[in-house]
């Protein structure tokens, strides 16, 4: 069953010169199933991704998201952005349970599964610590505690892990393969890095810039499940060589 | 669920950051001993020069009292029996009280009116285009050029007094609050509609806290402006208050209780803006790790 559907999607920002961010793209993604957006940036993945979350309008096409065209942002597409966009002045158990807490839901039906995600992401003895207190990988993996504690049906990632070190960004990525094999969330995850995308996704969307479109798409079939491990095997090195390919094409276009 | 994270080798050095090992005590008191010694050389010795080049008495001919007589004149005025020859005896308090009250009435009116509508102008457009310009075009007229139209509409009264301290307030309230709600950052509003949360709740939970830095600047500027509309105000509007007795004072050639009168304004609006400033602090801690760590 499809959960995500963009159907030849355009979008194009009017202004001083119209750009067209994306152009007649369309793109199927399954229940449970991982794809990443790979590509330069410019190429509209962020776009794409906001138009999904509903922060953005389409211009043309329709986008539907559990068969229902996505008008606004909402609990359902948790959204994962790349600086965490943590509430400053709230402590980190605060910042969990924002989503529960504004939608009026009672106590008893988040508050025990914000505490197993916060120990999950390996963050329970920083509950009352504030977001300025914690390194940016902290922070990111509050802002991934934040979205699954309101249980979405998708989780939309952009960038996430773009401004982390490489180790830091290393331990982030077991960290989301070891939640996402465990809860089976859909996810749509928007990536500069090869490694990454390979590395996570069940399949890589190419993307090409001016105008946006999905260049290609490659099916990932590295065995479940993956580990950082993963990233040296020669299959894997196949793949990105495949895709790095892919990408000389693309920015020939 | 998978437990078995590697903790980021980053996570221990936040940790430590936590619990950093403060300065001892004795360090961070001899440093605000020092600060202090630092801070009051100059009215020092201004004062005692002030009082060597008065020796005789007064300077400029006799108009300026030197500091010792000027001390005298405020301890009759503070402490000194009421009723009898001297005006002035025993009511330096209840004057400062009239003062203070009108500034809080002002400054609370000032507040009140000042952020929702700081707010509205920079979140919503249509607030904006209602009330920016309206705002804009009146705040460069000075508030005392308010006066006359203060008094003709409410008379000598503390209402008059108050509406003088609330418009000279409101000014940088709004516009500082104004530009602190324009300026959260898109971010915080899509993550917190992305949870679920309503326009209002965006408002009072994401703008209104994200504001709060520019709201405090604001606070800040504005009860400056209220101390000097309120002076303003009692020195032609009203009967009691410091101002009022500043400008009867100088009336009657009472230079002494002038010059008391002036410290006394300066002490306390120096007091006033000590209190919003530990207000901020506290309401601000995490703006202030933020900063500190920065």
């Amino acid at each position: 069953m499809s959960t995500i559907t963009f159907d030849h999607v355009s979008k194009v920002y009017s202004g001083q010169k119209t750009v067209h961010a994306l152009d007649n793209v369309s793109l199927t993604i399954n229940d449970g199933e991982f794809v990443a957006l790979l590509g330069p940036s410019g190429c509209g993945k962020s776009t794409l991704l906001n138009l999904l979350a509903g922060f953005e309008t389409v211009s043309s096409g329709t986008l539907l998201f559990d068969g229902k065209t996505v008008t606004r942002p909402g609990p359902d597409r948790g959204v994962v952005f790349q600086e965490a966009a943590l509430f400053p002045w709230l402590s980190v158990w605060e910042n969990v349970i924002f989503g529960p807490r504004v939608q009026g839901l009672p106590r008893a039906d988040y508050e025990e599964r914000a505490r197993k995600l916060l120990k999950v992401v390996g963050l329970e003895a920083f509950a009352d610590a504030l977001p300025v207190q914690l390194s940016g990988g902290m922070r990111q993996r509050v802002g991934i505690a934040r979205v699954l504690t309101m249980n979405p049906r998708a989780l939309l990632m952009d960038e996430p892990f773009g401004a982390l070190d490489a180790q830091t960004r290393l331990s982030m990525q077991q960290l989301l393969l070891d939640v996402w094999q465990s809860l089976g969330t859909t996810v749509l995850f928007v990536t500069h890095d090869i490694d990454e995308a390979i590395l996570l996704s069940d399949r890589v969307c190419v993307m090409s810039a001016r105008p946006g479109r999905i260049a290609r798409t490659i099916p990932i079939g590295l065995a479940r499940p993956r580990s950082i491990a993963s990233l040296t095997g020669a299959d894997f090195t196949a793949y990105k060589a495949e895709i790095m390919a892919d990408i000389k094409v693309a920015e020939h276009h | 669920m998978s437990t078995s994270i590697e903790p980021a080798s980053s996570e221990t050095s936040a940790k430590r950051g936590l619990a950093a090992p403060r300065p001892g005590l004795s360090l961070v008191a001899g440093r605000s001993i020092k600060r202090g010694v630092l801070a009051v050389i100059l009215p020092v010795a201004v004062i005692a020069i002030w009082q060597v080049a008065g020796q005789g008495g007064s300077l400029f001919g006799g108009v300026l009292p030197t500091p010792d007589r000027v001390w005298k004149a405020w301890v009759v005025w503070a402490f000194g029996p009421s009723g009898g020859f001297n005006a002035y005896s025993g009511t330096w308090f209840s004057n400062l009280l009239f003062s203070a009250e009108r500034v809080s009435k002002g400054f609370l009116c000032a507040i009140v009116i000042g952020v929702p509508a700081g707010i509205a102008i920079g979140w919503n457009r249509v607030a904006a285009g209602a009330l920016d310009p309206t705002i804009q075009l009146l705040r460069p007229i000075p508030i005392t050029a308010w006066l006359p139209f203060s008094i003709a509409i409410f008379g000598i009264h503390d209402v008059g007094a108050i509406f003088l301290i609330s418009l000279g307030a409101f000014y940088p309230i709004v516009v500082n609050t104004a530009q602190g709600a324009r300026d959260v950052e898109r971010n915080l509003i899509r993550a917190a509609l992305m949870m679920g949360a309503s326009r209002w709740t965006v408002l009072r939970r994401v703008v209104l806290p994200a504001s709060l830095p520019s709201i405090f600047t604001g606070l800040r500027i504005g009860l400056g402006i209220a101390w000097t509309a309120v002076i303003v105000a009692e020195m032609v509007a009203v009967k009691s208050g410091l101002g009022y007795v500043l400008w009867d004072a100088y009336y009657v050639g009472r230079m002494d209780v002038v010059i008391a009168d002036m410290v006394s304004i300066g002490l306390l609006g120096f007091l006033s803006d000590y209190i919003i400033v530990q207000i901020e602090r506290w309401v601000l801690t995490w703006r202030r790790l933020q900063s500190f760590q920065a």
